[in-house]
């Protein structure tokens, strides 16, 4: 299990101390531990059945933990009711009160919490302002669209200025393009109002432009943590490097420093034995003209077998001399169908752990 | 211009189709436009067509005051019955959606049973039970016969109601800070006003027309209904026609009311629910 880091210089809001949770034989999450920090965006990722919207609904009071504890700022927080919890929640289809007018629904958290009329007026209008809703206080949610819903949705639960805002793919049921500027508004919104997010997604695209850390879960369990950077660039096990991007994943034979894989051998600081190691596309390209003189640089020929242009660059798939078919993302240009040189830094081959893709046995999630 | 020969063979049997509706339409409302016809015949029950039309009949029924006493017993009746099966109906619907216990599924089976259950079986039961308990007939023991018989139709309409209803709905109020009582006033309730109502109307009128039930159960005090089969049986009189058209004028407003309410709440229903797995909320709203 990857140990969760946390920059020394931020304070921890949530701590998520071996949470388990079972549905009769049925285990949908087991020994997750997580530390949150104040002010983060955190992405909960995974597949559907990975468990993530089962967590989330732990921390907001709608399950029970099977073991394991939360605490919030040296608080048990998994003992509360969900309406003790300083947690607010956006749903996926946004779970609006179709009785209520816009402005009925995001003040309803300060009515029941009996604030004064005057301070409900105002704080309901700024709440609306910033997700530039003012225009629709007073029309009833079922009249408005779904990406309006969502802002309200986003209205209602920020107005409590919560300690922390759960938001279960509040995205998926809008179209590509709305999603995309709602995820650039989304994380603007959160540097503003500072709140600590807790994002839960099935996007890995979605993750890594938003997040500042990416918890991957898989088949209930922690696969790994990190920054989307990191966890792109230095993927713990083969799933991650999979599940995120794309990658080449090959099984060499490690001896004496040197790992051999078909055609292909670099130097590797690994012991003696089998390994895997993930490489990325890009990070092999065809060879320039002149022979590196830097030891790291590792030359191979291969066939190009076929090539899909996506744009700024393409797609090749090239078959090296011991049949070895490897993926190469390059800067689109017309290649010869011919013998080709192509290299890549020994650096990149990340060695991984070996886990599988797709061996979810669970159905918990209801996307 | 083959089309054209095709054509005619959907229209004759749209032109049977018309024909039969209307046939149908015919058998079932003309006895009531007859009723209500016949209400204002000079000449009493007999006779076609009706002539002298008159309001005679009228007259006569608003000066009948054991039909009035009958009319004031059955709402009565009818509103303390709507009140009894509410009050009970309502919690048996959320036990029945949201709480796990053993038996469940007969439960569910034996509250509807009344509703299949001949009127003469309840109504003979509850009888021998007065009997026994030593409970003298009278408008009560009527009213505890309605409640009871019709706690089935309170709980089916609001089992239907609270199934339509998105849970996520709750959940929100939940995290927004509601417990689970201000959760269940503010947002279950306002979601189930139109199954309520809807409820209490359907029993209200099913009570209002109780005759097997009623019949067993019957003190000094006639229902309206009773009071009617009971003169029937002296001959029939077009007074008891202006009585049936007054019913019938109120059932009427009584169902565009409902219609007007349900036409007018119409709302695109949401996506369904993403989360409907039962869960420790589910038993805690309900107990």
């Amino acid at each position: 299990m990857m140990a969760t880091t946390i920059q020394s210089d931020t304070v921890s809001l949530l701590s998520i101390r071996s949470v388990a949770k079972h549905f009769g034989k049925n285990i949908v999450l087991r020994d997750i531990s997580l530390e949150i920090a104040e002010g983060e965006f955190l992405t909960i990722l995974g597949e559907s059945g990975s468990g993530k919207t089962t967590l989330l609904r732990i921390l907001a009071g709608f399950e029970q933990s099977t073991s394991g504890e939360v605490w919030m700022q040296g608080e048990r927080l998994d003992t509360q009711p969900p309406y003790r919890r300083r947690v607010n929640t956006v749903f996926q289809h946004y779970a609006l009160f179709p009785h209520m007018t816009v402005e009925q629904n995001v003040g309803y958290g300060l009515a029941i919490a009996k604030r004064p009329a005057a301070e409900i007026e105002s704080r309901v209008a700024e709440a609306l302002a910033k997700v530039k809703m003012s225009a629709y206080a007073k029309s009833k949610p079922p009249k408005i669209s779904g990406g309006q819903q969502q802002r309200i949705a986003l209205a209602r639960a920020l107005v409590n200025r919560p300690r922390l805002l759960l938001l279960d793919e509040p995205l998926s049921a809008l179209d590509a393009n709305l999603r995309r500027q709602m995820q650039v508004e989304l994380k603007a919104l959160q540097r503003e109002v500072g709140i600590t997010f807790i994002f839960v997604t099935h996007d890995q695209e979605e993750a890594m432009v938003m997040s500042d850390r990416i918890a991957l879960l898989r088949s209930g369990e922690l696969e790994q943590v990190a920054s989307p950077r990191e966890i792109y660039n230095r993927p713990a096990t083969s799933y991650t490097a999979q599940f995120i991007g794309h990658t080449n994943l090959l099984h060499a034979d490690i001896r004496h420093g040197m790992a051999t894989c078909g055609a292909l051998r670099w130097p590797t600081s690994l012991p003696d034995g089998k390994a895997l190691f993930s490489l990325r596309p890009e990070c092999i390209r065809p060879a320039t003209a002149a022979p590196a003189a830097n030891d790291a640089m590792v030359r191979f020929q291969a066939r190009l077998r076929d090539q899909a242009f996506h744009g700024a660059t393409d797609l090749l798939r090239v078959e090296s001399d011991g049949g070895l078919i490897l993926t190469i993302r390059t800067a689109s240009r017309d290649l010869p169908d011919r013998l080709l040189e192509f290299e890549f830094s020994a650096g990149d081959a990340i060695p991984v752990r070996a886990t599988s893709l797709g061996s979810n046995s669970t159905s918990e999630d209801r996307a | 211009m083959e089309f054209l020969v095709s054509a005619s063979t959907p229209m004759k049997s749209s032109r049977w189709l018309t024909a039969h509706a209307l046939a149908v339409f015919a058998f079932l409302y003309l006895p009531i436009a007859i009723l209500i016809l016949y209400s204002f015949n000079g000449q009493g029950v007999g006779g076609f067509p009706p002539r002298n039309l008159t309001l005679n009949w009228y007259r006569i029924l608003f000066n009948d005051a054991p039909i009035w006493d009958s009319v004031l017993n059955s709402l009565i009746v009818a509103a303390a019955a709507m009140v009894i099966a509410l009050l009970f109906g309502i919690p048996a619907a959320l036990a029945l959606d949201r709480a796990q216990f053993p038996g469940k599924a007969l439960f569910r089976r034996l509250v509807l049973l009344p509703l299949i259950l001949p009127g003469i079986i309840t109504g003979l039961s509850l009888l021998m039970l007065f009997r026994v308990a030593e409970v003298r007939l009278s408008l009560l023991t009527i009213v505890l016969g309605h409640g009871t018989a019709l706690i089935s139709v309170a709980t089916t309409e609001v089992f239907a109601g609270l199934q339509k209803l998105n849970r996520a709905q709750e959940e929100a109020s939940l995290d927004l800070g509601a417990n689970y009582w201000q959760t269940f006033w503010r947002i279950t309730v306002p979601n189930l006003k139109l199954s309520i109502i809807g409820a209490a109307l359907l029993i209200f009128t099913l009570s209002m027309d109780e005759i097997a039930v009623s019949f067993f159960l019957i003190g000094r005090d006639n229902t309206l209904p009773l009071e009617i089969w009971g003169r029937l049986r002296r001959g029939i009189t077009p007074e008891i026609n202006a009585i049936s058209t007054i019913i019938f004028m109120f059932s009427l407003i009584a169902i565009v009311f409902w219609y007007r309410l349900r036409t007018r709440a119409q709302v695109t229903p949401e996506i369904g629910a993403e989360l409907v797995e039962t869960s420790q909320t589910d038993s805690q709203l309900s107990s």
